[in-house]
């Protein structure tokens, strides 16, 4: 076997095995809060009969290790359960939101990716000059203004004052992709605003790295132009940090964009989990939360799969 | 008469240099050197490192390295002076009218492509040649210098080529262009000696061929004697003596020529009492965890105390394993190490303080081997405290003892690593290896990256402690140059066995076995016409047999 597809088999088994730990320790966490789901959907005023008779129902009386396996064995089917308090399918209800909060850290991506690498190579060809300073002061102050502010700084600005894009970022099925990506024009700034200064600065950060190689000497005694040296011969070699921290802030798209999401009205992942967590609707905040481990567990074993992959001694090995 | 092809006139080049604690400041490294390079000819630069002579090579291309400017003076290129062109005329000139071979192909090569890629990107992006074109020459050019399958090597990555191999396909890399000159600079340096005749024949042999003028830096005079029609010696950024190559090796005028040519002017002769040995090897094999083969393979090796064992052979051969091996870094899975009359434990926990006290180590790079932020007091006094429990006064006064027998001054001892020469740092090294009081002591490689005047200061040292200290060296080197000066009895390596081993005398003598005779005849000696000779008895004798 290709020593390279070993290499990979073992990442994507070791990234099983840490899904699965991260299920049973969710799922323990829950355990242990005050409560349970029977309290939740009961209310404070049950009396203890109605309590006891509740949990008789819902199963809640069993061992837990016998729930576990039940919800665990569940999740492997593709079936999370359901919510206590409306009594849906959770994989349909979080299927819709997950969907509409990937399209929006997917746009967002497209945007700030190319961006921040483009910014992290034109500030290593001008470094220490004023572009690199320029590009690293907006960066840096933009990670610093907290999302809230930014968003209603934009809503303000873009979208009161000039009146370019909606201040609130409802979508609906119903709508052209155009539409669409008019109504999640402001979120989308913001998170490239947010994500921008860690993989801008870690692009630069790398690649100024593999500047003081010694190839790179050569490629510059060849007669190359500055950034054919940068974007040719050095970026290849800064690959595997680059990735490393994108993907790390692609998983922030998905599962860290609450704040922003509340502020535009954006009807995804982050307002259903907070929605689920004041209702103490517990079988929806483990699938929320299991979908944001598997995330953000996927988007770094990717980041070390790609990083194997861009490293030409283990692509091509003696 | 035309133009030279090069004339450097009045060169100044300047450095800004970060002292520790003070601001920076701007020196001078060049002061002001002059020569001419004639259409198809070979200058050779030579002299120790800190000389200017790689600045000067890289001048020509109007390349410094980090901080390092021309500040005055002329060099032109074809009738052009090149520092007047600004960045977009050096772009021309670079990897297309000079190009540039390095001293070690393995950095200089980019790991993340091809070779094919890398070798023809300056043809083709100077627009000199198109793409098949490029690849044309450059498979000529592998099959020239001798590389194995030229046709299909170029699809092959760096990593997957040896090191000589790499060497090669940076000299192919400087000639693909069709430039009018290359600098060579130290291109053999970093390649064992028996890779080194092959991969300079075939430089030399490339130069002829395609009629391209060549600087050729190294600080080895013997081989720059073997392809220069002329050679520049340089000192402290100083031309000391230029002449034709005839005239510098065989009537040097200068003092310091010289001293460059009758190097390794140390005679000691060997001296084998009989008795007990300090340390015997028997039958010692060893291997890496994880692999199943032998790097050493039945080593006998037997070493008297106050006497020097040297360990010769290239890399790869284990000679560096065998000492990974007496030390217990790599516990050996097979004989047995006896050491001071007692038996040593394989792996090295569980050695004894005195086991580890009387068996100490010089390493080859110094300045790695030394913590950057501790003082040479502090290095040096780490194993008085460790082993002899020395504290405040008592400690003071032997580090200065110890610094005094490394012929280096009390100043030195609150000096950081940084603020001293390659030669001062090995000696900082031998001195915490002699503050252990050991009976042995392995030295690795300690003298190869040392310029060679330096080198011989540091062996001339290490020879006189021995007498003093009574201390026996298992000294690891590839240059045999440095085995005749000291050894008293020699082990040569090939692929993890010891192939002949014996008495200084004996296993310099004839008649030699086959790959003894290769490494000897194929260090370079400093008389015109050497590498003709070997090369074409080599051809003799493949084509005798």
């Amino acid at each position: 076997m290709h020593p390279i597809v070993k290499l990979v088999v073992q990442r994507l088994a070791l990234g099983l095995l840490l899904l699965w730990a991260t299920s049973i320790l969710l799922f323990s966490l829950t355990e242990a809060l005050p409560g349970d789901a029977a309290q939740a959907v009961l209310g404070q005023n049950a009396t203890p009969q109605a309590l006891a008779n509740m949990r008789e129902e819902m199963g809640l009386n069993r061992p837990a290790v016998t729930r576990y396996a039940e919800w665990f064995g569940g999740i492997l089917h593709g079936d999370l359960g359901r919510s206590i308090i409306n009594k849906v399918e959770i994989s349909e209800s979080v299927g819709r939101r997950l969907s509409t909060t990937i399209f929006l850290a997917f746009w967002a991506a497209v945007v700030a990716v190319p961006l921040s690498i483009f910014l992290g190579l034109l500030a290593v060809r001008f470094r220490e000059r004023w572009p690199d300073k320029l590009i690293s002061g907006l960066s840096l102050a933009s990670i610093s203004i907290p999302e809230f502010l930014l968003g209603y700084l934009l809503m303000y600005f873009v979208g009161v004052k000039l009146g370019w894009f909606p201040t609130n970022a409802i979508i609906s099925d119903g709508m052209t992709l155009g539409q669409k990506l008019n109504a999640i024009a402001l979120p989308v700034i913001v998170l490239t605003m947010v994500v921008l200064a860690h993989m801008m600065r870690m692009t630069r950060a790398a690649i100024l790295n593999v500047m003081q190689s010694a190839y790179i000497e050569t490629a510059e005694l060849k007669g190359l132009s500055g950034f054919d040296v940068i974007w040719k011969h050095a970026f290849p070699n800064a690959i595997a940090p680059i990735v490393n921290v994108v993907m790390l802030n692609l998983a922030y798209l998905v599962v860290g964009v609450v704040v922003v999401e509340v502020v535009f009205v954006y009807p995804g992942m982050g307002q259903f989990l907070v929605d689920a967590v004041s209702k103490r609707d517990v079988p929806v905040v483990l699938a929320c939360g299991i979908i944001f481990a598997a995330i953000y567990i996927g988007m770094n074993m990717l980041a070390d799969i790609v990083s194997i992959i861009a490293n030409p001694r283990l692509r091509h090995p003696k | 008469m035309s133009d030279p092809l090069l004339r450097v006139r009045d060169l100044k080049i300047g450095a800004t240099v970060y002292p520790p604690g003070e601001k920076p400041k701007k020196i001078e490294i060049v002061h002001g050197v002059s020569f001419d390079l004639e259409k198809g000819k070979v200058l050779g630069l030579i002299g120790e490192s800190g000389a200017g002579k790689s600045t000067i090579g890289l001048s020509s291309l109007g390349y410094g390295r980090g901080g390092v400017e021309i500040t005055g003076g002329e060099v032109w290129v074809n009738g052009r002076d090149i520092l007047k062109g600004g960045i977009k005329g050096l772009r021309k000139l670079r990897g297309a009218e000079v190009t540039y071979v390095a001293q070690s192909a393995a950095a200089s090569f980019n790991p993340a492509k091809k070779l094919m890629e890398q070798v023809t990107e300056g043809a083709i992006s100077h627009g000199r040649m198109t793409r098949a074109e490029a690849e044309k020459r450059a498979v000529e050019l592998f099959r020239k210098l001798g590389l194995p399958d030229p046709e299909n090597i170029g699809n092959r990555y760096p990593h997957q080529v040896s090191g000589g191999q790499l060497q090669r396909c940076m000299t192919a890399l400087a000639l693909c262009p069709k430039p009018d000159l290359v600098v060579f600079d130290e291109p053999t340096t970093a390649l064992d000696v028996t890779t080194q005749i092959d991969v300079l024949a075939a430089i030399k042999e490339a130069i002829r061929d395609t009629g391209v003028a060549a600087l050729y830096i190294t600080h080895d005079l013997a081989v720059v004697a073997q392809v220069s029609d002329h050679i520049m010696v340089l000192r402290h950024g100083e031309t000391v003596e230029y002449g034709e190559t005839d005239q510098i090796i065989n009537a040097p005028q200068k003092e310091y020529t010289q001293a460059l040519v009758s190097v390794r002017s140390i005679e000691h002769a060997e001296n084998l009492p009989k008795g007990d040995p300090v340390l015997r090897v028997s039958h010692v094999t060893a291997r890496y965890k994880g692999t199943n083969f032998d790097v050493l393979k039945d080593v006998n090796v037997e070493l008297h105390p106050g006497k020097t064992l040297a360990v010769v052979g290239e890399s790869g051969s284990g000679k560096s394993t065998l000492a990974r091996a007496i030390t217990g870094l790599l516990p050996p899975t097979g004989g047995r190490i006896e050491f001071a009359g007692r038996t040593l434990s394989p792996g090295l926990n569980q050695r004894t303080r005195d086991d580890l006290r009387e068996l100490q180590m010089i390493y080859q790079m110094a300045d790695v081997a030394m913590n950057p932020r501790q003082t040479v007091g502090t290095i040096i006094g780490r194993p008085l405290e460790f082993y002899f429990g020395l504290r405040g006064d008592a400690k003071r006064k032997r580090i200065r003892e110890l610094l005094d027998e490394i012929e280096m001054g009390d100043g030195f001892i609150d000096r950081y690593p940084a603020e001293l020469s390659g030669g001062q740092k090995q000696r900082v090294c031998i001195a915490r290896a002699l503050a252990a009081k050991p009976k042995m002591i392995i030295c690795d490689e300690v003298t190869s990256a040392l310029d060679p005047l330096v080198a011989d200061g540091i062996l001339k040292l290490l020879l006189d402690l021995q007498k003093i200290e009574d201390v026996a060296y298992l000294f690891i080197t590839h240059d045999l140059a440095t085995v005749k000066a000291i050894a008293d009895s020699i082990a040569v390596m090939y692929r993890g066995k010891v192939v002949r081993y014996g008495p200084k005398s004996d296993v310099l003598a004839p008649p030699f076995d086959d790959y003894t005779d290769l490494l000897l005849s194929s260090v370079p000696e400093m008389r015109l016409g050497w590498l003709e000779e070997v090369i074409a008895s080599r051809r003799m004798e493949s084509a005798g047999n």
